[in-house]
């Protein structure tokens, strides 16, 4: 025996045994919760953004060379796919405002795929990078004497400028890419939800909240690359 | 039909699969079953840690020429840095709002749960997980480099290696304590949600209930503050395991930045541990003196304002690890700012007792208590906040005794002090108030045995985190002192959880409303409370404080009054 009674904002279903409890969508407090949430990541990357102003002052000189050896161009490239990608991520979630759920659905796979894209370009950048010796190894590597010479303490060692620039270089931009590999896989199962049917023109929310989580992601990029490929 | 949505919510379910047992609780999405789940883990937590201290007190307890030793020197560090991170991540900081503040918010503002149900239980599950793994690995490798994990120390310190086995018991508290920072914020976020969007009609901001309030700033804390904590630990983290020199001065790191992005975090961390038990003093002292509290309006915002300077303050830690003049007078003057919105909520507790109907509930003790410890804790900050006596002050027993007082006598006991208050209408049982009077007396005179004679100890020159002392004659009676209240104190802790668990267990059931008189929203509903809180729409057209008209509703019928009267 199962009947529904609406309960202010709560959609109570009382069964013989139990109540099961489907929270009635309030979507503006949904949008402030997340709001919310993407302030936190912000802070989270604004510590990175602080000890890198930090010791770029201490290091200005040394920050300079080792930013030289990145690669601007496709850093460039890089920052022209994300940001084509956001303009995806809106016109998918327009699509599907209007109606049009196969060219949302279109417009969310190529989003998918450009995020796909800008992971392969960072993936040859970091894999010239460790061509170069540039890469961090554990202590136990180190050791066992697999080490880049250029990192480890001893004649060959860069300056600490510049091994601090790596460092950050490749934490901040793996944190980063960790973020996207996130929002790729959200907007894969919002993929999924519009085709099973439960994300549709009139219950947008999720689609929208992915979207934000994207453009953050972008506006993230924004900063990072200016900071790590353009300030040479 | 209508009765099944009428029960209590001991007895009714969120889910329709898990209705029995153990499940019926862990996969609960009521605010107020996941409330009590963090009343019985977080106070497991701290009897441990209470433990803890009682040995490091044992220890202390004659000078090192005695030879008298109860923790080996090189154990001592992960006594106190066991002690540290379950008082402080595991007991305090969740302590108020996850245990209360998860069961008595939404019943204050009369809503029918927090905005996002399963998120609430997602934060208990990331706090459990953290507990866990900050508990192991402490008993797998051991951690001395105190809570504040301050670089090179962190990054040097190697683990002890307890089975043979290398393991990095320091990387792996660090991380613990990056997840259960994610289970705070997400707690701070569904409690600002709440209160912006699921009010009852007619509950404007201004007629919350002040535990709500001081709930409210807590959780704009809780979601400032911590993400930068969270990635400075895991800098640390990354700094012991590949060779970045992050905050290592000889690879062109500072360690000072990380000072500073510690207690970023780690000041505002104070007041998100010591804001919600001033908001449930708030609410104890105006019951318990039948009177509107004086000042309700400055509380509210002193509350506020609170964590606004409170997010301002953080280099006063760092007084003698190098900073400008310049910076140390600013921090230190803001220091002294926060001091007024605090001593205005004092004032404010003292005038509301002024010419009161006063009773002396075991929860009303507690919260007169926390005005006494608070008073001293807070005084006490003051002298460390000045420049010049915070050099000699500076890591001594001084700062021990002042921050227990603070956090000890002043948000556990304004905690425990709620627990006696809620705890009728949380469980529908009723606990002995005799001995919950005699558990008081004992914690209240063995807490002050405890640390007062630190404060002297301090200003004598003791440093603290020293495993034993020379043999001086002040020190040797000091001391001692202080570990017999350390004896008086355990005994009062060990009384009230007994009374706790015994009224659980035997406890006379009663089904009173509002066994205290109370005029806020929370007691008019049943006890225990039904599932979904409330059994009709509430319109709330009265102040929370205001006795005349609550208990001209009591005689009208309208409230539900209590025996008291």
């Amino acid at each position: 025996m199962q009947r529904s009674l609406l309960v202010s904002r709560w959609e109570v279903h009382v069964t013989d045994q139990a109540h099961t409890v489907e929270h009635h969508h309030d979507e503006e407090g949904t949008r402030l919760g997340f709001w919310l949430f993407l302030y936190t990541e912000l802070f989270l990357f604004g510590a990175f953004f602080l000890v890198y102003a930090v010791y770029r002052s201490a290091h200005v000189d040394e920050f300079k060379i080792a930013a030289e050896s990145l690669n601007t161009t496709l850093g460039a490239v890089n920052t022209i796919i994300l940001l084509t990608s956001s303009l995806t991520m809106v016109l998918s979630l327009d699509a599907l405002k209007s109606g049009a759920v196969k060219l949302a659905k279109i417009f969310l796979i190529t989003t998918i795929l450009l995020g796909l894209a800008f992971l392969v370009i960072k993936g040859f950048e970091w894999a010239a990078k460790f061509e170069h010796h540039l890469f961090l190894q554990t202590a136990s590597g180190i050791a066992a004497g697999e080490g880049s010479p250029l990192l480890t303490p001893g004649p060959e060692m860069l300056p600490n400028g510049q091994v601090l620039f790596f460092g950050l270089y490749f934490i901040m931009t793996g944190t980063h890419a960790l973020h996207i590999i996130i929002g790729g896989i959200w907007m894969g199962l919002v993929y999924y939800w519009i085709s099973k049917g439960s994300i549709t023109p009139d219950n947008t929310g999720v689609l929208e909240r992915s979207g934000l989580y994207w453009h953050l992601v972008d506006v993230i990029w924004i900063f990072l690359f200016p900071l790590y490929y353009l300030v040479a | 039909m209508e009765k099944a949505m009428n029960q209590s919510y001991l007895n009714s379910h969120t889910s329709t699969k898990w209705t029995k047992g153990f499940m019926s609780w862990f996969m609960s999405t009521d605010h107020k079953r996941i409330g009590v789940m963090y009343a019985f883990t977080t106070f497991f937590f701290f009897f441990g840690a209470v433990i803890l201290g009682f040995f490091m007190k044992l220890q202390k307890m004659y000078p090192a020429s005695s030879g008298w030793e109860i923790i080996p020197a090189e154990w001592y560090g992960s006594f106190f840095t066991l002690h540290a991170i379950i008082m402080i991540f595991l007991f305090i900081i969740p302590g108020a709002p996850a245990i209360l503040g998860n069961f008595f918010l939404p019943l204050q503002i009369g809503a029918k749960d927090v905005a996002f149900p399963r998120v609430n239980l997602l934060s208990f599950w990331l706090y459990l997980f953290g507990a866990v793994m900050a508990v192991v690995g402490v008993l797998l490798g051991g951690a001395d480099t105190g809570w504040t994990f301050t670089p090179p120390y962190s990054v040097t310190t190697k683990s002890i290696s307890l089975f043979g086995i290398d393991f990095d018991s320091v990387s792996w508290m660090l991380t613990a304590a990056f997840i259960l920072g994610w289970g705070t914020i997400l707690t701070g976020i569904n409690f600002i949600v709440t209160i912006h969007r699921m009010r009852a009609r007619g509950m404007g901001l201004f007629r919350m209930p002040l535990f709500t309030w001081s709930i409210y700033a807590t959780s704009w804390l809780q979601v400032l503050a911590t993400p930068v904590v969270g990635i400075t630990l895991l800098m640390i983290v990354i700094e012991r395991m590949l060779p970045v020199g992050f905050f290592d001065p000889t690879k062109g790191g500072d360690p000072i930045l990380f000072q500073h992005l510690f207690w970023i975090y780690s000041h505002p961390a104070v007041y998100i541990m010591i804001l919600p038990s001033m908001g449930l003093v708030s609410e104890i002292i105006p019951t318990n003196s039948q009177k509107p509290i004086f000042g309700y309006k400055s509380i509210a915002i002193a509350s506020v304002s609170i964590a606004a300077v409170g997010y301002l303050i953080w280099a006063h830690h760092m007084f003698t690890t190098g900073m400008s003049d310049f910076a140390a007078v600013l921090f230190s003057f803001l220091t002294f700012f926060v001091a007024i919105p605090t001593a205005i909520k004092v004032f404010n507790w003292t005038a509301t007792l002024y010419k009161g109907s006063i009773t002396l509930t075991p929860a009303m003790l507690f919260a007169l208590a926390f005005i006494f410890n608070f008073s001293i804790g807070g005084l006490t900050g003051m002298f460390l906040g000045s420049l010049s006596t915070d050099i000699h002050l500076h890591d001594t027993d001084f700062i021990v005794a002042h921050f227990h007082y603070t956090m000890f006598g002043g948000a556990a006991f304004g905690l425990i002090g709620g627990i006696f208050h809620y705890f009728p209408k949380m469980f529908g049982k009723m606990y002995s108030l005799l001995w919950a009077k005699i558990g008081f007396v004992f914690m209240f005179v063995g807490f002050n045995a405890l640390y007062f004679p630190m404060l002297w100890l301090g200003y004598y020159g003791m440093p603290r985190r020293y495993h034993t002392y020379p043999d001086i004659p002040i020190f040797n009676d000091l001391q001692m002192a202080s570990t017999i209240g350390s004896w008086i104190l355990v005994t009062g802790v060990i009384i009230v959880l007994s009374v706790w668990i015994h009224a659980l267990l035997k406890g006379k059931r009663t089904s009173e409303q509002n066994p205290w008189n109370s005029s806020t929203l929370e007691w008019q509903t049943a006890t225990p409370p039904i599932l979904f809180n409330f059994e009709e729409e509430l319109e709330i057209t009265r102040d929370p404080y205001d006795y005349e008209a609550f208990h001209a509703e009591v005689a009208a019928g309208k409230s539900v009054g209590g025996s008291r009267d």
